[in-house]
């Protein structure tokens, strides 16, 4: 196995990221806004992240880190703990957004953050997917 | 409702500031006691467009929302030549009293939000005595930055874009999704550099730790309401400031964030009718007294 996870809480937000491609199958809104996105990005829980390659805002691949010599532009990577908030149908106050998880260091985001940032609100929505999808996901 | 007509009046008045005359574009609704309103970093006026249709609070206020130069329908003034805006306190804070001053407003009620709260704290220090009131939404003496404000204005970014999405999640999850588009749109309409320009009183200019502990509430009452989904100026953020301030008056609102007259208007008058109906109770005692 070439991810290991520890908790059932990691165990249940890495299956939750392997469904999110699926669900961007199923927002076209969220493809079409993200038509111009082409990239290599570092997604996922803080010690197991995904490899996850965006061809013309559609996830093409989605691959558990580490893999040998992969390289990517940006990363986002957040505690377990924070994207069961993140993904919560209401969530509390400070886990509702990717910029206060970062803020309140429950997230870390870091490389070239120009493909993060031209693509701001098409990452907060991808990443929120799972809100609305949390039955089928879990 | 096809035909009906607000009763929002738009007009420009011009004012002198910093030796320049303005013309700054504002919108009112109602009679009494002067409400001037101030909109958030890279956004404008019409941001108070539901209080400014509050038949009810109409009746006891003359709510004036305006729009601060560069902002909406202010335009640029005339001697501009394409230098980097950049808002500093004092120029703010002389832009509010011009406005004031132009309109003849006999001590008015200021209420501002984000920038708009933290230059009202900066009044509260330095003119108590115009005010008859002063509210500050979403307003500490100083907050935490969360992202770098160079990303807002460059050409590799779309600004618009990049403004309204750095904000959306400053929005309270509970607000209705036309509220939340309506309030992201004035962020997409700004001009290129407004929003970081404003942030430079915020980040750089307009540190008031230490300060606001010579508020006098005795000359002026002041009122802090922080949504609770603000990440930027957090609940904690403003209710350490009025823990400085002796008499002031402090609220956490609930399932609003940092834009709570526009991402949840209904919601926002929860909390805001009460506090200006102490303000005109006040208001009128006041009188009483004097007569």
């Amino acid at each position: 196995m070439r991810m290991t996870v520890s908790s059932a809480s990691d165990i249940a937000v890495a299956e939750t990221f392997a469904g999110i491609p699926a669900m961007l199958g199923r927002a076209p809104d969220l493809v079409v806004r993200g038509r111009m996105l082409s990239c290599e990005c570092l997604l996922g829980p803080i010690d197991h992240p995904f490899h996850v390659s965006i061809r013309d805002g559609v996830i093409v691949d989605m691959t558990p880190a580490p893999v040998l010599m992969r390289s990517w532009r940006f990363a986002f990577r957040a505690s377990s703990a924070a994207w069961m908030e993140y993904w919560q149908p209401m969530p509390r106050p400070g886990w509702h957004d990717l910029l206060a998880l970062t803020k309140r260091k429950e997230a870390i985001l870091e490389g070239d953050l120009h493909p993060f940032m031209t693509h701001l609100q098409y990452f907060k929505d991808l990443l929120a997917l799972p809100r609305s999808h949390r039955g089928e996901a879990a | 409702m096809n035909g009906a007509i607000e009763p929002i009046v738009g007009r420009y008045v011009h004012a002198g500031i910093g030796g320049e005359n303005h013309r700054i574009y504002f919108e009112e609704n109602g009679a009494g006691i002067p409400l001037v309103c101030l909109h958030t970093a890279g956004s404008d006026g019409r941001q108070w467009r539901h209080l400014l249709t509050d038949e009810e609070l109409a009746r006891h206020f003359r709510i004036i929302a305006f729009d601060m130069p560069w902002h909406g329908k202010s335009n640029p003034p005339e001697s501009w030549d394409g230098a980097e805006y950049r808002l500093t306190t004092a120029r703010y804070a002389e832009t509010i009293l011009a406005f004031c001053r132009a309109l003849k407003l006999d001590k008015p009620v200021v209420m501002g939000c984000s920038i708009g709260g933290r230059i009202v704290l900066n009044l509260a220090i330095e003119q108590p005595r115009q005010f008859r009131a002063l509210i500050g939404l979403e307003a500490a003496d100083f907050q935490a930055p969360w992202y770098d404000t160079s990303w807002l204005n460059r050409p590799d970014v779309h600004g618009g874009e990049v403004c309204a999405a750095l904000v959306s999640g400053l929005i309270a999850p509970q607000s209705p999704q036309a509220a939340r588009a309506e309030t992201l749109w004035c962020y997409k309409q700004g001009g290129p550099g407004v929003f970081k320009g404003d942030l430079y009183f915020y980040r750089v200019d307009g540190d008031l730790r230490g300060r606001v502990e010579g508020i006098d509430t005795a000359a002026c009452p002041i009122y802090l309401l922080t949504g609770e989904y603000d990440f930027s100026c957090t609940p904690e953020d403003t209710v350490r400031t009025a823990a400085a301030i002796k008499g002031a008056h402090v609220t956490v609102m609930e399932q609003l964030g940092h834009f709570p007259m526009s991402e949840n208007p209904a919601q926002f008058r929860r909390y805001i009718a009460p506090v200006l109906d102490q303000i005109r109770n006040h208001s009128k005692s006041d009188k009483q007294k004097v007569g």
